[in-house]
């Protein structure tokens, strides 16, 4: 199954963005090996120059490293994982945040919504 | 250097003026969005890059030689129409292109085909439109060739074949080599594409990186084309 891209973004940092996640998510984990670029182009259904340079970029973060012959890996170091982690909640928040500015809702109403969605949470 | 390079190339069909004066340059390792409406050229400027057509002005070459026998030799060629015979079986149509071609890579055709379940003694007669066009790009994919021109690889079939035929062209991406799809079904090629060109008219309007679109215009390719061929 091909990944789904949004149109307002290049490709090469949408492919970042959901790799950050895989790792953050733990479906790729620490010390764990990438599959190789071509494999990893197909399963995405992108260009293998785009994963490239989405594998270089995440490569210059510190998120995965490469070894010249066997290929890219996941860091083993948790403190990038935590730092990206962080990135991601702020990113997502900041998404959320403009959405509900988008709709209409104050600071206070969108506060009051969350709460509420995250007791009924807790109650289930 | 450019694989493929058009200088102030022209062509024109009585007074129909379908290129006129192009300039362009297609660099190895590279995969090329031909986008344009029908009629916009597309077609022509592939004729013309393997010799099916001559200039009527300006030059094209590829890699760095004028359309013939030796470029035929690395060009790669996906007409739009099927041009198998259809009372062929996939052997011999396997054995006609180790004829013709010396890059084809006839393991490479035969492991595709068996993925695809297609047998060696099947008739084209017996299959339907979407695996003869998907056995077609198998054919062309499975030549070693320097310059592939994919001339509306997806068009007419459903969106199955259309994710095969598009996997298939990114399971077989070599460096060395440029790949060229002229298409107006933006949409599903664009998340492969390297850079893009915009005809129109015989004219290129824009040849430019996906990248440098989405970042610079916070737009994809599809809706920037939209915009520009807007019928009114």
């Amino acid at each position: 199954m091909r990944w789904e891209f949004h149109n307002d973004a290049p490709i090469y940092a949408q492919v970042m963005e959901r790799v950050e996640r895989m790792i953050v998510s733990g479906a790729l984990t620490p010390g764990e090996r990438l599959p190789s670029v071509r494999t990893f182009a197909l399963e995405a259904g992108v260009n293998p120059n785009t994963m490239q340079k989405a594998l270089t970029e995440l490569e210059r973060g510190g998120l995965i490293y490469s070894q010249r012959t066997s290929g890219h890996f996941v860091t083993e170091d948790q403190a990038v994982i935590a730092s990206v982690r962080a990135e991601l909640a702020e990113l997502h928040t900041d998404r959320f945040l403009q959405d509900m500015r988008e709709l209409g809702f104050t600071s206070a109403q969108t506060a009051e919504l969350l709460h509420r969605k995250l007791e009924n949470k807790e109650e289930e | 250097m450019p694989i493929l390079t058009c200088e102030n190339l022209s062509k024109r069909y009585g007074t129909v003026q379908a290129l006129d004066h192009v300039n362009l340059n297609i660099e190895p390792g590279r995969i090329v969005g031909l986008l344009g409406p029908n009629g916009s050229g597309k077609s022509t400027l592939i004729k013309l890059a393997n010799g099916l057509l001559t200039p009527t002005e300006g030059q094209i070459l590829i890699d760095g030689k004028a359309p013939g026998v030796e470029t035929k030799a690395i060009v790669s060629y996906l007409p739009e129409r099927t041009y198998l015979a259809d009372w062929m079986s996939v052997r011999q149509i396997l054995d006609f292109f180790q004829d013709f071609y010396g890059d084809f890579d006839r393991e490479r055709a035969i492991a595709m085909l068996s993925h695809l379940g297609i047998a060696e003694k099947q008739r084209i007669k017996q299959m339907s439109k979407g695996t003869r066009e998907k056995v077609q790009l198998i054919l062309v994919m499975s030549r070693r060739a320097k310059l592939y021109l994919l001339d509306e690889p997806i068009g007419g079939v459903d969106p199955a074949a259309r994710d095969y035929i598009l996997n298939t062209i990114i399971g077989n991406y070599d460096p060395s080599a440029a790949v060229v799809i002229s298409t107006h079904l933006i949409a599903d090629v664009e998340q492969m594409l390297d850079e893009v060109i915009f005809i129109n008219g015989g004219h290129i309007l824009r040849h430019t990186s996906v990248d440098e679109i989405r970042e610079e215009m916070g737009k994809s390719v599809d809706a920037l084309f939209r915009e520009e061929f807007k019928c009114f």
